[in-house]
């Protein structure tokens, strides 16, 4: 009595469909490749007209200018760009990570469970704006506010818009945070609380310190989500290049940039439009480094308990 | 994830200070929570009182209009916004929920290529929306394929942009499914995939739902990626298919920007007003579904 | 036909408090009459040693499991029972790294062998498992689930499910409500109902993972009733921490316990494996008789 086990021709259609499930998750690999062909492969071009130590180094960026056909009469140093993208980041996080820790804190440490349910929420939705909203209103009404207070020149400048980035950014900070320090075990509060601590000496001695790695990377993230931000920094900011670190003045980030070249009309293959791509590529790098920063961080986080 | 919930252990010495000081310490915490809420507060509050004068059915049934701002409308948005979402929801769903069913259920974890597509896709979800604006630019709008700046271009960049988060959010919702289920059935002789398809999907469509409708509420807010791929075109037309030339109603909003005259202004913000009842609709669908569907297993 | 037609378990409380001393195992054993001990051999484990990774958990089993008996797997925590019974119908391919040696044979043919259909050795072995696991279905679908999944040619499906459910002793208290949720089911009626799954598909043998464990003791007399029932049709092995359990339902024992090697690593060994009332009367290795005077484990 031979018991046949052999495998039926159905099982063929299993393995159809691992198949395309495995090719549906090998497309995301798919689209990191695209991505950095698309940033990268028009390097080669861009570099072998401009110099890559001035492209680094250079403090003036006159790419939208001058004729559009010409390398020679533009001045190719992304410096303003970048400097501009690290003045609104640095305000944004002025107020993301106070309020953001604040908050994150405040929910984990002192909040009940259904005032939780009821603000998390509410957090969430001012993540959920979308963007361009946050570009006008700093333009239209954050602005007016504090043109008299800070003496702002102009209509367009860092500040404004730098202060509703932070704003949008405190739910990244606060949720990440807040996971971290939900995470630390109660029995290290308990401990603490034993030994005669409040409540503030336990959030900030115990559970902050525990939870920092988590913290440290829902910071990392919140930069990285600034750096990245393209809509505020494009109606708010305005479109001058200009290398300055007095956040009343008007500039231009990096983002602001590749949205200004791609809205206008630059012909391809004109040099322009081949320095979108370097600006976009360099972008893509630093956040790509903040981005598996804040991976590991979190790795840290979650294997410590 | 539980909150501490122990009483304030009282101090035996250092009193009144000690307790002064720690209430103003929890009275700090609660004002960030306070400012971030006051500042949402603040923008729905302006959104509303400037943009409740022009929310009327002239901005829903005309084009924009140069000439006539007082009359014009964003129709022609909302429709380019119903195409393009619609077929962002047509790709990214099934290639987000196929992606999301293989790394749950399929892939060998300790395997290197499986551990490389994960940190691949944690990777993208933090990607700036910008950069997906270039790779369609690069690839779907010219380069190989080539269709040019039209809806599906925009529906393709914003496709790639959620895919990640649907991904993500997806494997939360297989993995809430506990996994005795998946034991019962394969040691009854079921496949993987009956397995997944009978019990762990129908099980896990709540959650699914839910972040699905979370991510494309998501994409109908985004502008940048749309803006590199050529929404940008000042439209009087309605937007007819996948091949049209579109704009979206975030692209329209960004074009008012630098328009001066007042009429401008309020048409924008009534778009704007637009956006958000939209967007609060999505989202208060998403949050009564997963409450009234979840499974508490 | 078990040649142990009863087998009555007492115990005696030590006489002395506050000094360890285990309770004494009586065992009365009315033997009918012995029929040719041999029975066909349905299954085989030779040589089986089981690897999670690098870690050896079970080591050099031999095991036989003869036609329509019960074979009880015994023994301390963590000494591989429950490996060793995962590997009989293959549920041990699902943990990611572990790996198997030696054979386990149905019928003649290794299970573990290339041409082997896992469906179908799950199809004919089925499984019971430790804390009831039924699916949110109805009760019919439950039953139900296996032959539709394995495609089995069903001349009438209300049949088959009435079957299944008489056979596990379920069917009188859920006749009437065939298509309510399973979860609304008692622990008890839920493992009968989890033993009417497994039996629907017309499995030759039917393993148990501890399926009293997580019940309280009516439930679990009903299902030790149960097993003799099923004695009849199905070869069973079960796996259970309760020696007295054991003594009552089993024909044959196999006593499990972990050794330190080395480095300090416990392994699962098989120590004993013999007809049960020998083990619980005269067992040959001074382990086994440790274990079963309550001095260990």
């Amino acid at each position: 009595m031979g018991i046949q086990l052999k495998a039926r021709r159905r099982r063929v259609g299993e393995r159809v469909i691992e198949a395309v499930l495995a090719g549906a998750a090998g497309l995301s690999v798919l689209v990191t490749v695209g991505i950095v062909v698309s940033l990268f492969a028009p390097l080669g071009t861009f570099f072998a007209h401009v110099n890559p130590f001035e492209f680094l180094f250079g403090t003036e960026w006159t790419a939208a200018f001058g004729n559009k056909a010409s390398w020679d009469d533009k001045k190719w140093g992304v410096l303003p760009l970048v400097a501009a993208t690290f003045m609104t980041t640095l305000i944004a996080l002025a107020v993301a990570v106070p309020l953001g820790l604040g908050t994150a804190m405040f929910l984990s440490e002192y909040a009940s469970q259904r005032a939780r349910k009821v603000l998390k929420p509410l957090l969430e939705v001012l993540a959920g704006v979308p963007t361009v909203v946050y570009g006008f209103i700093a333009l239209t009404a954050v602005t007016p506010l504090l043109k008299p207070l800070f003496g702002i020149p102009e209509l367009y400048n860092m500040l404004a818009p730098g202060i509703v980035m932070g704003f949008m950014i405190v739910p990244t900070v606060a949720s990440l945070s807040e996971d971290a320090m939900s995470a630390v075990p109660s029995a290290l509060r308990q401990g603490s609380y034993a030994l005669g601590a409040n409540r503030m000496k336990t959030t900030l001695r115990v559970v902050f310190p525990a939870a920092l790695s988590g913290i440290m990377a829902a910071i990392v993230l919140g930069i990285s989500r600034a750096i990245g931000e393209t809509m505020i920094m494009a109606v708010a900011v305005g479109n001058l290049a200009q290398l300055t670190f007095d956040p009343r003045q008007p500039a231009q980030t990096m983002t602001a940039f590749i949205a200004q070249i791609a809205s206008g009309d630059a012909p391809v293959g004109s040099p322009v439009y081949y320095s979108l791509f370097a600006v976009g590529a360099l972008l893509f790098v630093i956040t790509l480094v903040m981005n598996l920063v804040s991976i590991q961080l979190v790795r840290k986080f979650r294997q410590a308990y | 994830m539980a909150t501490a919930t122990v009483a304030v252990a009282r101090p035996l010495a250092g009193g009144r200070r000690s307790d002064l000081r720690s209430i103003m310490f929890a009275g700090v915490l609660w004002a960030c929570l306070a400012a971030a809420c006051i500042f949402l507060f603040f923008v729905l509050a302006v959104i509303v009182q400037k943009g409740v004068e022009r929310f009327d059915v002239n901005l829903v049934t005309r084009p924009p209009s140069t000439i006539r701002p007082q009359t014009a409308g964003v129709e022609p948005a909302i429709y380019g916004t119903l195409w393009v979402i619609g077929m962002t929801a047509l790709i990214a769903l099934p290639l987000g929920i196929g992606a999301a069913i293989y790394l749950e259920e399929y892939a060998n974890p300790r395997r290197w290529y499986n551990r490389l597509i994960e940190l691949n896709v944690q990777n993208l979800a933090a990607v700036p929306a910008i950069i997906y604006g270039i790779l369609t630019l690069a690839f779907v709008v010219r380069g190989p394929i080539s269709i040019g700046a039209v809806a599906l271009a925009g529906a393709i960049a914003l496709a790639l942009l959620i895919l990640p988060v649907i991904i993500i959010t997806t494997r939360e919702a297989l993995r809430a499914v506990p996994a005795e289920i998946r034991s019962g059935s394969l040691a009854l002789g079921a496949t993987r995939w009956q397995t997944t398809w009978k019990l762990v999907l129908p099980s896990a469509v709540p959650g699914i739902a839910t972040g699905s409708i979370l991510a494309l509420s998501r994409a109908i807010g985004e502008a940048a990626p749309l803006i590199l791929v050529g929404a940008t075109t000042f439209i009087t037309f309605l937007p007819d298919g996948p091949m049209s030339r579109y704009t979206v109603l975030p692209v329209q909003i960004y074009n008012l920007v630098p328009q001066d005259r007042d009429a401008f202004r309020d048409l924008a913000y009534a778009a704007i007003l637009l956006l958000i009842v939209i967007l609060l609709a999505m989202n208060a669908l998403a949050i009564w579904l997963r409450n009234r569907y979840q499974r508490r297993w | 036909m078990s040649p142990v037609e009863r087998v009555s378990v007492t115990t005696s409380q030590p006489e002395q408090y506050g000094r360890v001393s285990a309770p004494e195992l009586h065992l009365e054993v009315r033997q009918l009459d012995m029929p040719s001990l041999a029975a066909e051999s349905v299954m085989t484990a030779r040589d089986l040693s089981v690897y999670y990774g690098d870690f050896l958990a079970v080591h050099d089993v031999d095991l036989q499991f003869g036609n329509r008996e019960i074979t009880a797997l015994i023994g301390p925590s963590g000494c591989g029972k429950s490996t060793v019974l995962r590997c009989l119908n293959r549920m041990n391919d699902l943990i990611v790294g572990a790996r198997v040696d030696g054979s386990v044979s149905y019928h003649g043919v290794d299970i573990y062998g290339p041409d082997v259909d896992v469906i179908e050795v799950r199809r004919r072995i089925g499984m019971v498992f430790q804390k009831p696991n039924p699916f949110p279905k109805s009760i019919y679908d439950n039953v139900a689930y296996g032959p539709r999944v394995t495609g089995m040619k069903v001349a009438n499906m209300d049949d088959t499910v009435e079957h299944a459910l008489r056979s596990a002793a379920l069917w009188d208290e859920v006749k009437d409500k065939l298509r309510q949720n399973a979860y609304g089911l008692s622990g008890g009626q839920q493992q009968r109902l989890c033993i009417a799954r497994a039996i629907a598909t017309q499995p030759e043998v039917i393993l148990m993972d501890e399926p009293c464990s997580s019940l309280d003791p009516i439930a679990t007399a009903k299902i030790e009733d149960l097993m003799h029932t099923l004695a009849s049709e199905f070869t069973i092995i079960i796996v259970t921490h309760n020696m007295q359990q054991a003594a009552r339902v089993s024909q044959r024992t196999a006593f499990f316990t972990a050794e330190a090697d080395e480095q300090g690593n416990r392994i699962g060994k098989l120590i004993e494996f013999d007809d049960t009332a020998k083990i619980f009367s005269n067992p040959a290795k001074r382990a086994t008789e440790d274990y079963i005077s309550g001095r260990f484990g």
